[in-house]
């Protein structure tokens, strides 16, 4: 096995680069669990010796949380395994399609064979759907754009993974987080106020309301208190196809803050 | 005007404090006329003027009496917390150890939001991760951090919406001020005056946070007042600017206390009278073009650091209304100076001094440096700091914590500069009645004072200014670092090392009342109104403490 995996890599260093760097076709913007652990028989031999085990063994470079230097996009990634970087020790491989899939399926999974590999497509193609048609922007804030009314996400690839950015899209109401959810709130006085919840304690609330006025409220003072459970956000489900997905997947995972 | 014409006015005039109670744009015009709005506190010094007044009068000498807590805020860092929070209609704006931001609901202490920045590791300073606060403008926040950025923050949401980098945190410049915002630029300074940094002032597009202007506090050769550095001292001839300026809008001029030059204790080695360190600029707000300079320390041997906040008065001087300057100094004077041309109007010692006979009349000190081992006098915290003053526009009299009857003597070595590396060139001691006393350091390290009077204690002086004599003052056992807060119910507000919280009649001195708040209290108290209540807040070890009167 061992010397297998020499002469493999060694025709791959030496390997002409390919024009293209092709993936194969996934369901439902995620590759399959055949597919992980594929790649996890690959990168042992493969990758490792540079890597290491946890994907962390170059500088700047953490394959399993999804920290590059140079890569965005799955297609990135391919293109890079398939042509190299010279000068830095990165060579070229010379890898099937199938295989190729593997290697990033393993990568986006965290190197966890047991959890879900999500597609991460194109970042401005994404951005273009944040925008448009996913229709993100009209409650998200993202760098001083947009409105309040929803999380600010300036920096949700920085804090989120890629699953759980993939889950909050597919599934809001699974992914809300409970301090976030929206409350309506009738004062004593008459005034009705809609929100998002950002603090509480027993005796006092505190939100954003509709109109991006930070309030703080006292629970005394007021008539009615509901917190809903629903997320104001829709489900994407339906409205976007499994490219799309991967590409609004793609700029989420982008926004690393300042 | 006519009745009707009055009474609309005053609408339109309530129309808009309806909406501005609402709104949170902080415009230009808004700080400009803060007196405007005594509910908020817009600034650092609570206004341009930077005199810690507030016109609000629900607290008078005869109820203050009734004050009791209604919230407390505990902080999450430990370490002297040196910051003067914001409030800005109802929010409560503050920093904390060592560069987090958080806005509270200033009626209940509640947070609605923490911004949380990291410095990078390389980030250094000299005297504690400090910060002392932050600047608004609309509904952006600005805050000068350790490893020298300045960042813009969503004041709604505690998101960063710009990062510039100010200097070069690996040559131990940092940022601990608060910015100054004025019109469309954000002014900072930058501190490293131990570190053999080249000081400056930066003004920055409030919008972008690209650099509009930068002045240089130590002039490059064939610039004006190069001729007070030798040889290439001003690469590294420190000149720092850690404290708020302020500014004058008729004028516009904008004031800015400059740090003490580097090496801290060994003049010989930086020959000339080392402009602008220990110096006060007046800048143009639009260009950052020196317009005038006062230096209070030439040729500085002892770190006297001239960072203390500029204070704006209008007085009546001989007879002739005068735009005037009140500045207790590090250095033991008390100066008045014309604020229109930087000319000197008076000076004379407020605790002991012996670096220096007394000022020429131009203001120049004529210096008597003690010989090897003696005491001089004040010590090297000086005769005050940077703790912020009060101007009372109603008793005509500036109010600052002093330190009296403490000395220190000096240690003064030839040191060679090495980026990023202490650069202070010899040392200084407390002066203790026995070999190896507890001294004064620079903050309270031990509930119990075993140190004692005799190394000095603070006071609280009441300066006429007309005279440059005490009116009164009123004495603590410990040293304090305390600012001050004057009232429209000539009430001062201030604290100390011991942590009580007092209450003086400002116009006598006479303490009316005091809470034990446990803490050393390093800021000044801020006032603020909500929903006709007024509040007095103010920082007390890890404690930031709100009071108003019982109900």
């Amino acid at each position: 096995m061992i010397r297998i995996t020499f002469v493999l890599a060694a025709f791959a260093t030496f390997a002409s680069t390919p024009a293209g760097a092709q993936l194969l076709n996934q369901d439902h913007g995620q590759y399959s669990r055949a597919d992980i652990e594929a790649g996890q028989r690959l990168y042992g031999p493969q990758c490792q010796v540079c890597h290491g085990a946890t994907g962390d063994g170059v500088a700047g470079i953490d394959l399993r949380l999804g920290k590059f230097r140079r890569v965005t996009s799955d297609e990135d990634i391919a293109r890079i395994v398939t042509s190299g970087i010279p000068g830095v020790g990165m060579p070229p491989f010379k890898f099937q399609t199938a295989e190729l899939t593997s290697i990033v399926a393993f990568i986006r999974a965290g190197f966890d064979p047991a959890s879900a590999a999500v597609r991460v497509g194109n970042p401005d193609r994404g951005r273009a759907l944040f925008a448009g048609k996913a229709e993100c922007a009209s409650c998200h804030r993202v760098n001083g754009r947009g409105p309040r009314l929803a999380p600010d996400l300036s920096d949700i690839g920085a804090i989120r993974t890629l699953a759980a950015l993939q889950r909050a899209v597919l599934e809001p109401n699974e992914s809300l987080l409970p301090i976030h959810r929206p409350v309506r709130i009738v004062t004593k006085g008459g005034e009705t106020i809609r929100g998002r919840r950002l603090n509480e304690d027993t005796f006092t609330v505190q939100l954003i309301d509709d109109k991006e006025r930070l309030r703080s409220l006292t629970k005394a003072d007021l008539k009615q208190y509901t917190v809903e459970t629903t997320a104001a956000m829709p489900s994407v489900k339906g409205k976007l196809t499994d490219d799309e997905l991967a590409d609004l997947i793609a700029y989420l995972t982008s926004l690393k803050g300042l | 005007m006519t009745h009707t014409r009055k009474a609309l006015a005053l609408l339109v005039g309530l129309l808009l404090l309806a909406a501005n109670s609402t709104a949170q744009n902080v415009t230009p015009e808004r700080i400009l006329n803060a007196a405007r709005e005594p509910q908020n506190w817009l600034t650092y010094g609570g206004g341009y003027a930077s005199n810690r007044y507030t016109p609000l009068k629900q607290i008078t000498p005869q109820n203050v009496k009734n004050l009791e807590h209604q919230w407390v805020l505990q902080g999450q860092v430990l370490g002297a917390w040196q910051s003067t929070p914001l409030v800005v209609d109802g929010i409560m704006y503050v920093t904390e150890r060592p560069n987090d931001v958080l806005a509270l609901d200033a009626k209940t202490g509640r947070a609605f939001w923490v911004y949380r920045y990291n410095n990078s590791a390389d980030q250094r300073v000299c005297c504690g991760a400090n910060n002392r606060g932050l600047a608004i403008h609309g509904d952006t926040l600005f805050m000068g951090t350790l490893d020298a950025h300045l960042v813009a923050i969503d004041a709604k949401n505690g998101q960063p919406i710009w990062n510039t980098t100010v200097a070069d945190s690996k040559l131990a410049y940092s940022i601990t001020m608060a910015p100054l915002v004025i019109k469309d630029k954000v002014i900072v300074g930058v501190g490293g005056g131990e570190y053999g940094i080249r000081g400056f002032i930066a003004a920055y597009d409030v919008h972008t946070g690209k650099e509009a202007w930068k002045f240089y506090t130590i002039p490059a050769p064939g610039e004006p007042g190069s001729e007070t550095w030798q040889g290439d001292d001003w690469v590294h001839g420190g000149a720092s600017v850690w404290v708020t300026g302020s500014y004058d809008a008729e004028l516009n001029l904008t004031y800015w206390g400059v740090g003490n030059p580097g090496p801290d204790w060994n003049s010989a080695q930086r020959p000339g009278d080392n402009l602008y360190s220990d110096s006060v600029v007046a800048l143009d707000a639009d260009t950052g073009k020196l317009k005038w300079h006062f230096q209070f320390t030439p040729n500085d041997n002892y770190d006297y650091d001239s960072v203390q906040v500029p204070v704006l008065a209008d007085l009546t001087w001989q007879g002739k209304p005068t735009k005037a300057m009140l500045w207790a100094n590090r250095n033991g004077f008390f100066y008045v100076l014309d604020r229109v041309t930087g000319k000197f109007l008076l000076g004379l010692p407020f605790a002991k001094v012996n670096w220096a006979s007394g000022l020429d009349k131009n203001g120049r000190p004529i210096q008597t440096p003690q010989p090897v081992g003696a005491p001089t006098w004040p010590g090297n915290q000086g005769g005050t700091n940077w703790y912020t003053p009060s101007w009372s526009p109603r008793t005509q009299l500036f109010y600052f914590s002093a330190w009296e009857g403490y000395s220190s003597i000096y240690r003064h070595e030839e040191q060679q500069w090495e980026i990023g590396r202490n650069f202070s060139g010899g040392g200084h001691k407390v002066v203790t009645p026995v070999p190896d006393a507890p001294g004064i350091g620079i903050g309270r390290r031990t509930p119990v004072n075993n140190w004692t009077d005799v190394v000095g204690h603070g006071t609280v002086i009441a300066m006429d200014p007309q005279t440059g004599q005490r009116r009164w003052a009123f004495e603590q056992y410990d040293v304090t670092d305390s600012g001050m807060l004057t009232t429209a119910t000539d009430l001062l507000f201030t604290g100390g090392r011991e942590g009580y919280f007092y209450a003086l009649d400002a116009r006598t001195g006479k303490q009316l009342w005091r809470a034990a708040l446990g803490g050393q209290i390093v800021n000044g108290a801020v006032s603020y109104e909500i929903d006709g209540r007024q509040y007095i807040a103010i920082i007390s070890g890890n404690d930031l403490v709100a009071f108003a009167l019982r109900q």
